[in-house]
């Protein structure tokens, strides 16, 4: 298997120098890779919500279920109810999980879902134009906020740590081997894995200079450390100027939602019967 | 009491344990061979308020109350002061001597009673049980048994319980077996979920709501036994979504709700429609709009879940009338979700859901043919290849080789989005196929009831649970009553033959504007009038068959 077949014929519109590009090409090389090393193909599913990031459905040739605006989770929730076997990967926005779908990631969090979330945080609506979204700094101007917005950013770091997520890294479209390394590791967590992958919109928000500054790789030694995961989510707010870490800011093992719903064994047509029958005459 | 039958009212305040009291009288009613319906009335709250239950038995089958009784057991005051005006003549009253006081009726000292077990006061109704069963003139040993198998738990203090009121009551009448075997008494709740394990129901996902809950219930209390898992996600649209991943993966998934809840799953009823994915959809109609009535009945909800959703495509609508038509028409509901790929919306009213009923265990419907499958030889699988049905054969991930694709935009065959308008139409016509199948299937599963007089000129139309009253009145007025189960795709053919030679018909609904005599208006038939209730309870009896003489006249 190489990755180029993992390209599907689906003619690419994403635009040039998006940021969705960096993560196509690393999932394509990741999973070509991984499918001689435990992994197999026909095993990943991708759910992909609405938005650039979901067109990543329609350019590969893998599973995949292109689920509507936010709802990339609970999709995913069912899909690991049916087969526990099956590796889901949903990629979703910044407005798709941040915004409409928020609940969803954090009961996901919450319930160590296993599975692995790629938030592609553009930190701006591109499919719809440029209007701001949950992580967009605050003053940003759009079509909807054409003096600025007034609402400070979401810091999706703090909040995954709140909800109970196993896995939490960050990365950066502009470090591709780095980021091509956390998705690996977040595929490969047992649990809940999420990445906010930064990544430029080179429309209407291309902050590639911006992260270029301030980007640095977190010290990965006490990823296991909550009060360290505290400190290094706070460091940068997603508005002001602060140094940005890249990499696992925490990880931590616990016991999985597959874990605690295992797939029981199915009741033959005979059992079926018998059991009503029972229901049926014990009231009789 | 009226000829053949009995009625019995048991209330009392929230948490006296009114509902179960209930059952176990219908139970025991059963057991006598009586054909029963329980009402259960209760206000959204958890302890005080007043609640209360009406248990009628008849000779043949039902599925209403009247509003008169020819016993009430009070647990309290308030049970008398709200329901003394419903006893018959020579009716009886039972009731707790220690809250209520009625010098003509059994008065219970139930507090000593409970003392003497050294029972909770939860327990009351067990003592009111006992006291029923003897001045019903039931025998304790036939009695003893029915409530045996009736207690969850603490039973041997809770007979202990009953036998003492049993011995401080009074024969007062004569409740006579009636020589016809017992049926079990089963909520349509419970029949639905008893349908939903024979339909091979791996996954079960609900947020909580009135009046679908204690389906919720039911299947949670026997997951481990009939080995599927209920799961209860952070929403409705939770709910819904993770059934359809479920789909995806080729588990059978089905999700409860009420009218609330079901207003946000709509998003996902059209993804269900666009990406072929199947779903039972249990929508327990309550009043409405909004919050409306949360614990109180309407049939207000038909042309919504007719019409949910923006866009077309294909959908199944049934609404059981009973018990046994839950059981039955829930499994051919999941089966014709999966062979057709859609949406299928199980609409009981509340009075189906949380009433009880008899249930015929030998009334059932054969499994459906199974879903259409490809096979292994076919490369490349295309989720959505087309077929002289629309009915695209199915395969679930993982396949080594093969790529499944499901998608909420307009797609190709293999599931790619487009914005080309040939396949688009090409694509939108596919899916409509599959609803000229499914109408056509389900013309031959008899999909509209006949009852009360079938040669009757003058017809009654109706649906849900207003089923067991017409047809009930429908004997008593010389009228033939149509009722249909499957309402979306409508069943043109057979419903043409149920009308066949009425010259006049009148709609019985529970709903503020006639929403089923809307419908068939579509169709070519006018309604003559209309008897329409919408307070939020159901209709009783004699009032029904006083408001149908009024509009027939």
């Amino acid at each position: 298997m190489k990755g180029i077949d993992l390209i599907s014929h689906a003619k690419n519109t994403w635009c040039p120098g998006c940021g969705n590009f960096a993560v196509q090409h690393i999932l394509k090389d990741l999973l070509a890779q991984m499918d001689g090393g435990g992994l197999p193909l026909e095993n990943v599913v991708l759910v992909a919500g609405i938005g650039q990031h979901g067109k990543l459905f329609d350019f590969m040739n893998l599973n995949g279920f292109y689920s509507l605006h936010g709802r990339t989770i609970p999709v995913a929730t069912g899909i690991k109810l049916a087969n526990p076997s099956l590796r889901v990967i949903c990629v979703t926005g910044d407005g798709d999980s941040y915004a409409e779908g928020l609940d969803h990631l954090i009961f996901a969090a919450k319930r160590n879902l296993d599975i692995t979330v790629l938030v592609h945080d553009n930190r701006v609506y591109g499919l719809t134009t440029g209007q701001f979204t949950p992580t967009s700094p605050y003053g940003y101007r759009g079509h909807s906020t054409p003096r600025g917005e007034r609402e400070m950013p979401l810091n999706p770091m703090d909040l995954m740590l709140a909800a109970g997520a196993t896995f939490i890294g960050r990365g950066y479209t502009g470090r591709r081997d780095e980021l091509k390394r956390l998705i690996r590791e977040a595929i490969l967590h047992r649990g809940f894995s999420f990445v906010d992958i930064l990544q430029i919109c080179s429309t209407y928000n291309d902050l590639t200079a911006y992260y270029n500054e301030r980007v640095y790789a977190w010290s990965e030694e006490d990823a296991g450390d909550r009060q360290a995961a505290e400190r290094k989510a706070g460091e940068w707010n997603y508005s002001d100027d602060a140094k940005i870490g890249l990499g696992v800011m925490f990880r931590h093992t616990a016991p999985t939602f597959e874990d605690a719903y295992p797939v029981p064994g199915k009741m033959s047509p005979d059992e079926r019967a018998g059991w009503v029958a029972r229901i049926l005459s014990e009231r009789s | 009491m009226a000829e053949g039958e009995v009625s019995v009212l048991v209330g009392g305040k929230a948490g006296e344990g009114i509902s179960s009291a209930g059952q176990i009288i219908a139970h025991l009613l059963g057991q006598l061979g009586y054909r029963i319906h329980m009402y259960f009335d209760y206000p959204s709250l958890i302890k005080g308020g007043h609640n209360f239950a009406i248990i009628r038995g008849a000779r043949g089958k039902i599925g209403s109350v009247r509003s008169r009784v020819d016993l009430i057991l009070a647990l309290d005051q308030e049970t008398l002061r709200v329901h003394e005006g419903r006893l018959n003549d020579h009716g009886v009253v039972v009731y707790n001597a220690d809250t209520a006081r009625y010098p003509p009726g059994i008065g219970i000292a139930i507090k000593s009673i409970l003392a003497a077990e050294e029972a909770p006061p939860v327990m009351g109704n067990s003592a009111i049980l006992g006291a029923f069963v003897k001045a019903a003139g039931i025998e304790w040993a036939f009695a003893e048994g029915v409530l045996t198998k009736s207690f969850r738990k603490g039973t041997g203090q809770n007979l202990r319980v009953a036998r003492r009121a049993y011995e401080a009551s009074e024969e007062r009448l004569r409740i006579p077996a009636t020589g016809m075997t017992g049926l079990p008494g089963f909520t349509g709740n419970e029949a639905m979920g008893i349908g939903l394990v024979e339909a091979g129901l791996g996954v079960y996902l609900s947020y909580p709501m009135s009046p679908t809950s204690n389906l919720l219930h039911f299947l949670a209390g026997y997951s481990d036994e009939v080995r599927i898992r209920v799961i209860q996600p952070e929403s409705e649209i939770a709910v819904i979504l993770a059934a359809l991943g479920c789909a995806y993966a080729g588990t059978r998934a089905a999700v409860g709700t009420s009218g609330g809840g079901f207003s946000l799953m709509v998003e996902a009823l059209g993804l269900a429609g666009m990406a072929e994915l199947p779903v039972v959809i249990v929508v327990g109609q309550r009043a409405g709009p909004s919050t409306g009535l949360a614990t109180y009945t309407a049939q207000a909800d038909l042309e919504f879940a007719i019409h949910a959703g923006h866009g077309e495509f294909p959908r199944l609508v049934i609404a059981p009338g009973d018990a046994e038509e839950s059981r039955t028409w829930i499994r051919a509901a999941m089966d014709l979700a999966w062979k057709y790929q859609i949406p299928a919306l199980f609409l009981p009213d509340r009075i189906i859901c949380e009433g009880m009923y008899s249930l015929d265990p030998s009334v059932t419907m054969k499994s459906r043919a199974d879903p259409v499958m490809a096979g292994p030889d076919i490369h490349p699988y295309l989720r959505y290849a087309p077929t002289d049905s629309g009915i695209s054969p199915l395969r679930f991930p993982p396949v080594k080789g093969e790529v499944i694709r499901v998608n909420s935009h307009a797609h190709d065959t293999d599931g790619i989005t487009t914005e080309d308008p040939g396949i688009t139409r090409t694509m939108a016509e596919k899916r409509q196929k599959k609803m000229l199948g499914l109408a056509a299937e389900i013309e031959g599963m008899h999909p509209v009831n006949i009852a009360g007089d079938t040669d009757a000129t003058t017809g009654v139309l109706c649906w849900g649970s207003n089923k067991g009253i017409c047809a009930e009145l429908g004997e008593t007025l010389s009228l033939r009553v149509i009722q249909p189960v499957a309402l979306w795709p409508f069943p043109e053919k057979s419903f043409a033959e149920a009308m066949d030679g009425v010259e006049r018909f009148f709609g019985v609904e529970t709903n503020e504007t006639g929403q089923l005599v809307r419908l068939v208006r579509q169709f070519g038939y006018r309604a003559d009038g209309m008897v329409l209730k919408y307070d939020g309870r159901p209709f009783m009896l004699e009032d029904l068959e006083q408001e149908l003489r009024r509009v027939m006249a």
